[in-house]
């Protein structure tokens, strides 16, 4: 899970990395009352989950609290990279001398961690890793040792900071790696990183991303999630506890297993192609040993998607038994009775498939086609949708 | 012969006594997988009986499990919180192969017990894997044995459900070894591992590798077959219509930027001279060219 930059920044002060106050305010009025009760120059910043803010004209620096209303005013709603500024935060404006940048993240191919530190920090960052990846410090993090002081130096003295400043840094760094470690992050980035005119080093930007396996041990981290920004089907999905996400498409899917069912997108929409290309409505895995109760709640999900015109049921019952998904196929039709008007493709394979194909034949629902393949039962499903629109 | 387990495998398996473990020990057992032993030190000394009069005994530790047994496989049915520690402990008794079923450990758990294992020579297969199996031989984790039998494609995937498709697919034909290798963002065993382990095994004449979206490992993949695999290699990619950001099912089958994506898989596997199908059906069709040449 990403998190917004004020979530980032309340992470930063808890473990002790020095940020500036910032208000989050969500319309221009609460903008003006944080900028008055910061005092002084403020940065206005459009709080959305993706890079590139600054240039998309997002952060701007108001020197009144009239200039803060008037940005947040032009900001908030503003579409950056499809993401709607719901909310800003008001930052206290800070004297710029240098930008520098920091990141520790995973690196999967490597199987351990890896810092980047650059005394090149700021909106450019991406360019110079492209163009000039020597100024870019990379430094390999082994996960059983971590960020100690030796590996802070290390960075530091890689990406070639002034003496006066590789104390705090270092000290800075080792504050960022608590903020990975103990928040079980996957990726902690602070850009730009800054020397003020003071001489203090500031985190003045933050982007983290949780990793949601650890969320049993994070209470707090529940509070994290941006529960209004959900698709409204994806927030029942959740509550009933199904790995639903919503896409664009007009064929419902359900399936088994996260790697058959994005297969299962595919192949629809492979299919598709000679029905006016019809799409993959979402993505839905009941997950392995799934039960007829998850399988109709599965299905009263799609049904209740208005853009779904067919739904393709696809199951390769491995640990999941076949007799399971039509129980949960059968009942979920009786349950809907008269509301059911959508046509639903059935392929079922793997254990109890016989007692499970004999299941759906005896209920012989009209709505129901059973088709013996995924790529027969796919260009089933997608021509039912195309009639359907 | 076949990769990383054969029928003279002994299996030990942590967290047998509860009902996920019961449950597949039970499975692993009907598929003739040899399940030694099961290890909870709140149960040291009892026996589990199985189906078929079968007794299993229970072990405080894998220490005294392997010492007992001669186990040289261990298998963990653990929940999360505890996954760590049950992996450093057999990592610590010297098992030379660990393999993780569980789903949702934490990535720097995985980070952490990965590079432990690593120190110390262990190969750890997962987690959020179904296992692995020899048709006919041995069957460590949750894979249906009944699928298919024994044959000479070896087989490797991150996804548990495309690997059940793709035995059922190629039924009639067979295969030497197939290891679901998981699907979170750091396993303990890489597609390159199997491709490894495949190329050396005089058992395996062809190989199919399914792929998903979500990091590098595909491409790393292709790389390698281009310098180091002589045997015919066929591909399927997974997620072509993921949209970016959004995590399908997975911990690790994200696209991130243009990072991950369904289509550099592809290419990068078609580069390396691998054929790679557009649905799962067809790539089974194109390996049957492959060994049967109809
Ligand atoms: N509190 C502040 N005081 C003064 N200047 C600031 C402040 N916050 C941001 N800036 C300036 O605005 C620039 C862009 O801000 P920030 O890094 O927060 O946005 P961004 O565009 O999201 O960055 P990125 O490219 O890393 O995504 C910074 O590099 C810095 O120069
Ligand atoms: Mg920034």
């Amino acid at each position: 899970m990403d998190l917004y930059e004020y979530q980032a920044r309340d992470m930063f002060e808890k473990h002790g990395v020095p940020v500036l106050p910032g208000i989050v305010a969500e319309t221009p009025a609460e903008a003006r009352a944080a900028a008055e009760q910061l005092g002084g120059v403020v940065v206005v910043k459009a709080q959305v989950k993706v890079g590139g803010r600054g240039k998309a004209g997002g952060v701007k620096v108001a020197k009144t609290p009239d200039e803060a209303e008037a940005y947040a005013e032009a900001i908030l709603g503003m579409d950056i990279k499809g993401h709607t500024v719901h909310r800003v935060m008001i930052a206290a404006g800070a004297a710029i001398a240098e930008e520098f940048y920091f990141s520790v993240l995973l690196d999967r191919a490597e199987r351990r961690y890896l810092a980047m530190c650059s005394v090149e920090g700021g909106m450019e960052i991406e360019q110079l890793a492209v163009e000039r990846p020597d100024a870019l410090a990379k430094v390999a993090v082994d996960p059983l040792v971590g960020i100690d002081r030796a590996k802070a130096e290390e960075i530091v003295d890689t990406a070639g900071f002034p003496a006066e400043l590789r104390e705090a840094v270092i000290d800075t760094i080792e504050k960022l790696w608590l903020v990975y470690k103990n928040e079980d992050a996957t990726l902690v980035e602070v850009n730009p990183l800054v020397r003020t005119e003071d001489g203090s080093i500031i985190a003045l930007d933050g982007k983290v991303t949780i990793d949601e396996n650890a969320l049993f041990r994070h209470a707090d981290h529940a509070a994290l999630e941006d529960k209004a920004a959900a698709d409204p089907l994806e927030a029942k999905a959740k509550h009933m506890n199904l790995n639903y996400v919503k896409l664009d498409g007009s064929v419902g899917i359900i399936g088994n297993g996260a790697g058959l069912v994005m297969s299962t997108l595919d192949v629809v929409a492979y299919a598709g192609r000679e029905f006016g290309g019809q799409k993959p409505a979402n993505f839905l895995d009941i997950g392995g040993g799934a039960s007829a109760e998850v399988m109709a709640n599965g299905l009263d999900v799609i049904l209740h998607d208005p853009q779904v015109k067919s739904v393709f049921v696809n199951v390769f019952g491995g640990i999941t038994s076949c007799v399971a998904v039509a129980d949960g196929i059968v009942g979920a039709l009786e349950a809907l009775g008269d509301k059911a008007t959508k046509p639903l493709v059935v392929r079922l394979d793997g254990n109890a498939v016989e007692d499970g194909r004999a299941i759906l034949a005896h209920a012989d629902h009209p709505l129901v086609t059973i088709v013996e393949t995924m790529d027969g039962a796919a260009a089933k499903a997608a021509e039912l949708a195309a009639a359907a629109a | 012969m076949a990769i990383f387990l054969t029928q003279d495998s002994k299996v030990i398996v942590q967290g047998m006594t509860g009902s996920e473990g019961m449950k597949h020990t039970q499975r692993m057992l009907a598929s003739g997988t040899n399940v030694v032993g099961g290890v909870n030190p709140r149960k040291a000394g009892a026996e589990v009986e199985f189906p078929g009069d079968v007794l299993v005994p229970v072990y405080g530790t894998v220490a005294e499990a392997m010492e007992a047994t001669g186990a040289d496989v261990s298998v963990l049915f653990v929940p999360p919180p505890f996954t760590k520690s049950a992996v450093m402990e057999a990592v610590d008794a010297g098992m030379p192969l660990v393999v993780i079923i569980t789903e949702g450990v934490p990535v720097a758990d995985t980070a952490e017990f990965f590079a432990y294992a690593q120190s110390k020579g262990t190969r750890l297969i997962g987690p959020n894997c179904p296992g692995l199996i020899t048709p006919g031989e041995s069957n460590v984790g949750i894979t249906p044995a009944n699928i298919t039998g024994p044959g000479k494609i070896g087989l490797v995937s991150k996804s548990g459900t495309l690997t059940y498709q793709m035995m059922f697919e190629l039924r009639d034909l067979g295969f030497s070894t197939c290891v679901g290798i998981g699907g979170d963002p750091i396993v303990g065993t890489t597609h390159i591992d199997c491709l490894e382990a495949f190329e050396n095994d005089p058992d395996t004449a062809a190989i199919v590798m399914i792929g998903e979206i979500g990091g590098d490992a595909e491409e790393r993949a292709a790389a390698y077959i281009k310098e180091h695999v002589t045997k015919p290699v066929v591909g399927y990619v997974a997620g072509f219509e993921a949209p970016e950001g959004k995590t399908m099912g997975h911990a690790g089958a994200i696209v991130s930027g243009s990072v991950g994506t369904a289509a550099a898989k592809k290419e990068a596997l078609e580069a390396a001279g691998v054929k790679v199908g557009t649905t799962p059906s067809e790539t089974a069709t194109l390996m049957r060219e492959i060994l049967t040449g109809s």
